[in-house]
């Protein structure tokens, strides 16, 4: 492209940009730390991290946190690849359904939990079918304090729900990458469907997964708003600790402390999934 | 042949049966959201409402708070959407017509930042606000809010500005305009609707994000914020017309844009 207008030019342009962003991620990332290893008096001490181990609520957090995200991310990618695979053998209409399946990416965390409340109350349309069909003979309390696997089924349901959308649009623009001569080469030398699924189109389709891993895997440490509209308080998780601390304890040295354990959480699963999934190389397409 | 049709018919099925699934939950909060006052704790509850009233929804609307923090929200998405374009047209701009060195530096870090991580920097965010006289006020919500849709807007915008042939406006120039004059009379045209669609996603971001919103306000609570804020007091029925009040306007936006959503997660 042309140089005449200068190099300066660019850099002008997205100065404004560059200063928010680090204005606005950078200073917070450093004084979440700071804050995390501070006393109230300023001096420098692990009792925050001390405090966090120690309260009651965090061992729960942690298992609910960790158990949502091992039942959710997988699940989700797995629907989400199944959907990307239907949508991306171009049927007739497939773009209408392409639009119905991106929906739930206008829906927030908190309405996602409210929407599915509708079906899993206790008056609610999920015990009304069951009821009507026969299927049982009083309201269920799926959602009851004591219903421990009622309380992680619905919020796996509603969070995979909202969350495949995302999932799918990555995965979407992923498969149209792939060049199509590659899958008719396939064909022509007589790969069935399964075949060039499994030995032409996830290998290309890798970086995609993997960036779908990475995304969902660090916004699932953040979950919150859906788990407090479905199982209230009686489920806890690291995200709604962190709001706890800091909103009703008023501590925002023990909420900075739950925020830099999410964050080296969310590093150690970024970590982790590029160790597991490295660097695809280029496709035997000869096999 | 049959071999064929049959193929067909599974993958209508099966189309059918996931959009069945995506569709159920925006279902029930709308014939939720529609039940009269006086049929709510009925069970159970037919799938085809017998009886539609607004009265659940005005009631929710009268509830004390919700007003105001509605309009808490329309300011802070409204702030939200003209510091974000203000910021990221620009950038968006540079990367879609420039080589220059660092792009793709900056380009990884736009697609880094898509995962702005909420929970972790909201509370540090709140004691840097505090200590700078903005907290529990809609800028700092807004200035939130713009850091989380900065990278699509800038996505957005740049797909909206790569597909602008820049010789039209190197003609443009030859033929006299200025560079500001050629951007305005010839890039900007055709770009409005990708800037139209970055406005309308950045507005869909602020409306809908709740965890800054409850952690940087204590009155000036936005709509989610007032909501979240009074899940464990309100009846049920206010919880569910509150969900078919906040997705509605999320969901319109988003079939409005629907040409320019796939951009917002694209790999690079």
């Amino acid at each position: 492209m042309r140089t005449r207008t200068g190099q300066l030019l660019p850099f002008t342009l997205l100065l404004p940009s560059i200063v928010f962003l680090a204005i606005l991620i950078l200073v917070p990332l450093i004084q979440a730390v700071v804050l995390s290893v501070v006393t109230e008096d300023g001096a420098f001490s692990l009792e925050n991290f001390q405090r966090m181990l120690a309260d009651t609520n965090v061992s729960d957090a942690w298992r609910n946190t960790f158990l949502l995200l091992v039942l959710i991310v997988p699940l989700q990618v797995a629907l989400a690849l199944a959907i990307a695979l239907l949508i991306n053998s171009r049927f007739r209409g497939h773009r209408w359904f392409f639009l119905i399946y991106t929906l739930p990416l206008a829906v927030s965390d908190l309405a996602a939990g409210l929407l599915w409340l509708a079906a899993f109350t206790e008056r609610g349309y999920l015990n009304s079918l069951l009821q009507s069909a026969d299927v049982i003979t009083q309201p269920v309390l799926w959602l009851s304090f004591d219903s421990f696997g009622g309380l992680v089924a619905a919020i796996v349901i509603a969070e995979s729900w909202r969350t495949t959308a995302m999932v799918l649009l990555i995965l979407v623009a992923g498969l149209e990458l792939i060049p199509r001569d590659f899958l008719e080469t396939a064909e022509l030398f007589g790969a069935s469907r399964l075949r060039r699924t499994v030995h032409v189109v996830l290998p290309l389709l890798r970086p995609s997964l993997q960036s779908a891993l990475i995304i969902r895997t660090i916004f699932a440490f953040q979950t919150f708003a859906v788990v407090l509209a479905l199982a209230g308080r009686n489920l806890p998780v690291l995200a709604g600790e962190a709001y706890r601390w800091y909103a009703t304890n008023q501590d925002e040295h023990i909420a900075a402390a739950y925020a830099v354990f999410i964050l080296a959480l969310s590093i150690a699963g970024v970590i982790v999934y590029l160790g597991l999934l490295p660097r695809h190389r280029e496709p035997e397409l000869q096999q | 042949m049959t071999a064929r049709v049959l193929d067909r018919t599974l993958i209508y099925a099966c189309a059918a049966v996931v959009a069945i699934w995506v569709l159920i939950p925006f279902y029930l909060i709308a014939i939720s959201a529609f039940t009269p006052q006086s049929n709510v704790a009925d069970y159970p509850k037919p799938l085809i409402p017998t009886a539609v009233s607004v009265g659940t929804l005005q009631l929710f609307m009268e509830s004390s708070g919700i007003v105001p923090a509605t309009l808490n929200s329309l300011v802070a998405a409204a702030l939200t959407v003209v510091v974000g374009l203000a910021l990221g047209a620009p950038a968006a701009y540079a990367l879609a017509r420039f080589r220059f060195r660092g792009r793709e530096v900056f380009r990884a870090a736009v697609f880094v930042t898509r995962m702005f991580p909420i929970a972790i920097l909201a509370i540090p965010l709140a004691v840097i606000f505090v200590r700078l006289g903005l907290y529990d006020s809609l800028i700092s919500v807004a200035l939130v809010h713009t850091a989380m849709a900065l990278p699509f807007v800038i996505l957005i915008v740049g797909a909206a500005f790569v597909a602008v042939p820049h010789d039209a406006e190197e003609a443009a120039e030859t033929l006299g305009c200025s560079r500001w004059g050629a951007f305005l009379r010839v890039a900007l045209p055709p770009a409005a609707p990708g800037l139209a669609a970055a406005a309308i996603f950045a507005f869909v971001i602020s409306w809908n994000e709740v965890f800054a919103a409850s952690i940087l306000t204590v009155r000036t609570r936005t709509l989610p914020a007032q909501v979240l804020a009074s899940l464990s007091t309100s009846p049920l029925a206010l919880k569910l017309v509150a969900g078919f009040v906040m997705v509605l306007p999320a969901v319109v936006f988003i079939v409005l844009i629907r040409k320019y959503v796939r951009l917002a997660w694209g790999p690079r």
